[in-house]
């Protein structure tokens, strides 16, 4: 069963179409990459799901139940946890205590939740730096905080928006190396939007691929890199597989 | 009540709004541009009221010439403050540069107590009694001069920001920050420019508001907060907002003078304002954001 | 906190406890005016410091506070332990409704904090016409005898008022520190830093909002209720005034914005100073209006230009007692 249903998602901004009549499945335990030029409506469709926005048409599903309209906070309660493409730190937080927020969705307690951030915290290899103010992080420190964040809230679903942008393709592998483990040991499932195409190919089992608003195919990776549509669209450009 | 002295009062008010709307302009450029509020707004407003007032005393200038000599001094003394003064507090956060702009105008308010003392200064002109008569219906030239006067100067400023190239140049930093800073603008001076324009729009008004209210040094705090309330009525940021708002602020005080009680006018503005907050928060004429 | 803070705590709430045994009248009226500020500033900071809204017109719960303690007072003879209650829930639900509209209609930031500024004055001069409680000529309520403590009706000599200050102000510091470090603290500091963010990080955002400005107008309006009863007369002019709501809010930018000691560290600072400036004015034998409340803008200014983040966390890395989190 598929644990995030979009379907015939539409959404427009000032009469400009963003996204039409877009459906997707996240299988439970999948790996999902969304794909596609810039301004394809890639981030739109994660702020819909994360209830940033409503849609104009279409409905999501969470494990079943209805989602969209829904306010980020009650989205976040109800199992799905997001990044942000420009990473949004609490700059004045120390990085222990900005895990512990995101902690304390899922802790009766400030202790318990302590716990769970510091956790979190040395699986993403931040644990030596969560006494540091997060405003001193380097960008791909403050990238992991990022992800730290959002697994801290116990999602069943992470989404993820270009969090290996501007990672040097070690720093990218390693991060590619938490999702995996992530996935097959606690079973997360995620939906990623990546421009990476080194940490696409190695962590989705699917690939969609959006452009103008439309979904223009989907597949295992493997099919979609050979799809004419999507090389002519896309890959032609910029992609370095 | 008889019509015609409601009309009277009406068209006072929308004169002395338009000298209002001048003033509010001055803090509106300056938000629009730099993101600032400036919180000294009515101090400027008053220490321009005593130039004006020192310069008739001492030489019978009259305040329409005092225009002039004042708004050249604030129009230079608003460039430095901005250059020297607020620009480091750009990056700072809002309650920082809000704190900024509150010890100025402590200063501002106490050194005029300290110089001129808390009796009241005015100006006497003859024209201040005479009035034009169109049937029942009288216009007090003073006002009828300062409205006018304070639209001239509005337009002229929407002139320079409409056609000039330094006019052009600001809006463009008002628009894009960043993208005024990649090609090349010297957006430190530009902000100099705005914040001295936006002085010299209050120098100008306070040299027209003395020619219809007594000054003291307190008067500096109740002014700033019509400014604000007359710019978040029109709109922060817009021009044409600002004098729209002034007009309004203006007849709805002198409305609410003549029907309630003159003690509750500025009630009835700060009613509006919470208003239009709520349910305007961009203004009357704002852009939405 | 380190054991060098708690010692230093320590010896200040002992030199605070033994005060009065030592202190002449001016000396203690000086230190009741530092506490108020203390507290009130404490008040304020909750909802600023920890939560990030800017509130401009916190004389608003000050003077609710007072007039209803005062009013209730004046006219039924109910002493300030019933009218406290009552100042309290009034300035809640104000805060409430203010809070409720603002953050429903979405206003933030500068909008935000000229909203307050608006229901201040607006209430300021709405009492102006309360014949009830004297309009502008003010409300005055009956002094005492000061050398009989009547705890009933708040009556009392200087210590009794300093003592109840120093309770209220040592209460907030408690208050605050355990709320810094339990879920409010933590969902308030990411509203401050980043809403957004907080959002997606499952804080309802409105709620904890609201509670901040509740719980901040709440002990304000306890300072009110202090305000009527220690100096007996009340103004609209005066207790609603913007002034008011700048003098409340000075302490902890000056002190240190966000931070425990800041607001008590500013409230000494700010006082002292201007008791000093007047000090040395009548030494110099000056006695023109106004000198004072410059000097008092051109240090506020030096502060403000170079210890932007006010001076407890500069002094508190100097003491060596800089918070460890």
């Amino acid at each position: 069963m598929a644990l995030l249903e979009i379907s015939s998602l539409s959404k427009s901004f000032r009469g400009l179409r963003a996204v039409a009549n877009a459906s997707l499945e996240v299988p439970e335990h999948g790996i999902v990459a969304l794909i596609g030029p810039n301004g394809a409506g890639k981030t739109t469709i994660f702020n819909i799901a994360a209830g940033v926005y409503a849609p104009d048409g279409g409905e999501i599903r969470f494990a079943g139940r209805r989602i969209d309209g829904l306010r980020p906070d009650q989205i976040c309660a109800a199992g799905i946890g997001r990044t942000f493409q420009i990473v949004k730190p609490f700059a004045g937080l120390s990085v222990l205590d900005n895990v512990i927020v995101g902690a304390l969705q899922r802790c009766r307690t400030v202790s318990d939740a302590r716990a769970l951030a510091a956790r979190v915290l040395d699986q993403l290899g931040l644990g030596g730096k969560r006494d540091l103010p997060a405003s001193s992080l380097t960008l791909p420190d403050r990238k992991r905080l990022e992800v730290a964040r959002a697994l801290a809230t116990r999602p069943q679903l992470l989404l993820l928006d270009e969090v290996m942008a501007g990672l040097r393709p070690t720093e990218c592998d390693q991060m590619v190396e938490v999702f995996r483990e992530l996935n097959s040991r606690d079973g997360l499932t995620i939906l990623l939007i990546e421009h990476v195409m080194r940490a696409v190919m190695a962590l989705a089992r699917q690939i969609v691929v959006l452009h103008h608003g439309e979904i223009i195919a989907r597949g295992a990776p493997a099919e979609v890199v050979r799809n004419s549509a999507v090389l002519e669209c896309y890959l032609g450009e910029d992609a370095e597989v | 009540m008889p019509l015609d002295l409601v009309t009277n009062v009406l068209i006072a008010g929308v004169l002395t709004g338009l000298v209002y709307g001048l003033m509010a302009l001055g803090l509106s450029v300056i938000f629009g541009v730099v993101r600032v509020v400036n919180f000294a707004h009515g101090e400027m407003m008053t220490i321009a009221m005593y130039a004006a007032v020192l310069l008739f005393a001492q030489w019978q200038l009259d305040p329409f010439l005092a225009i002039l000599p004042v708004a050249a001094v604030f129009f230079v003394l608003g460039y430095l403050l901005q250059v020297w003064m607020i620009n480091p507090f750009i990056t700072r956060p809002e309650y920082s540069q809000f704190m900024l702009l509150v010890a100025v105008a402590i200063i501002m308010v106490n050194a005029l107590l300290m110089v001129f003392g808390p009796s009241a200064r005015n100006v006497q002109v003859e024209y201040q009694l005479e009035s034009f008569a169109l049937g029942p219906i009288l216009f007090d030239k003073a006002r009828v001069y300062s409205g006018a006067a304070a639209v001239a100067v509005s337009a002229l400023l929407f002139a320079f920001f409409k056609f000039s190239r330094s006019g052009k140049a600001i809006r463009a930093c008002a628009d894009n920050y960043l993208g005024a800073k990649v090609v090349g603008l010297d957006v430190k001076h530009l902000y100099g420019l705005t914040f001295g324009l936006g002085s010299a729009c209050v120098a100008v008004a306070g040299c027209l508001m003395v020619l219809l209210v007594d000054v003291t040094p307190l008067l500096g705090p109740g002014y700033t907060l019509l400014a604000f309330v007359i710019v978040i009525v029109g709109g922060l940021g817009s021009m044409g907002g600002a004098l729209l708002g002034g007009v309004l602020i203006g007849v709805s005080e002198a409305m609410a003078g003549l029907f309630i009680t003159p003690s509750a006018k500025s009630m009835v503005s700060f009613a509006l304002l919470i208003l239009v907050l709520l349910f305007r928060p961009q203004g009357l004429l704002g852009r939405r954001t | 906190m380190n054991r060098r803070a708690q010692t230093l705590l320590a010896l200040l709430a002992l030199a605070l406890l033994v005060l009065p045994a030592f202190a002449s009248n001016y000396v203690m009226s000086v230190a009741t005016l530092i506490l108020f500020f203390a507290f009130t500033g404490q008040a304020w900071n909750v909802m600023m410091g920890f939560a990030g809204q800017l509130s401009l017109g916190h004389s608003l719960y000050v003077g609710v506070g007072a007039y209803t303690a005062a009013g209730l007072f004046f006219h039924y003879g109910l002493g300030p332990w019933a009218g406290l209650w009552l100042a309290i829930l009034l300035c809640v639900l104000l805060g409430a409704a203010i809070g409720f509209l603002a953050f429903r209609f979405g206003i933030s930031g500068v909008y935000f904090a000229l909203l307050t500024i608006a229901f201040a004055e607006f209430t300021r001069i709405g009492f102006d016409h309360i014949d009830w409680l004297g309009g502008p000529g003010g409300l005055f309520i009956k002094v005492a005898q000061r050398d009989q403590i009547d705890l009933l009706n708040f009556r009392g000599p200087p210590a009794m008022y300093y003592y109840a200050m120093l309770a209220l102000a040592a209460g907030a510091l408690a208050l605050c520190a355990w709320l810094l470090r339990s879920r409010a603290g933590y969902y308030w500091q990411a509203i401050r830093e980043d809403e957004e963010a907080a959002q997606a990080l499952g804080i309802n955002t409105f709620r904890w909002k609201m509670l901040a400005v509740i719980l901040s107008a709440a002990m304000t309006a306890v300072s009110g209720v202090f305000f009527a009863f220690y100096y007996n007369n009340l103004f609209p002019e005066q207790i609603f005034h913007i002034s008011r709501s700048i003098e409340i809010i000075l302490g902890p930018i000056i002190g240190g914005i966000g931070t425990l000691f800041g607001p008590i560290l500013g409230a000494a600072v700010l006082t002292l100073l201007a008791d000093g400036i007047t000090e040395l004015m009548s030494a110099f034998g000056i006695e023109i209006p106004g000198v004072k409340q410059v000097f008092y803008g051109i240090v506020l200014l030096v502060v403000i230009m170079f210890l932007p983040n006010g001076i407890w966390p500069t002094l508190a890395r100097r003491l060596g007692i800089a918070r460890q989190r």
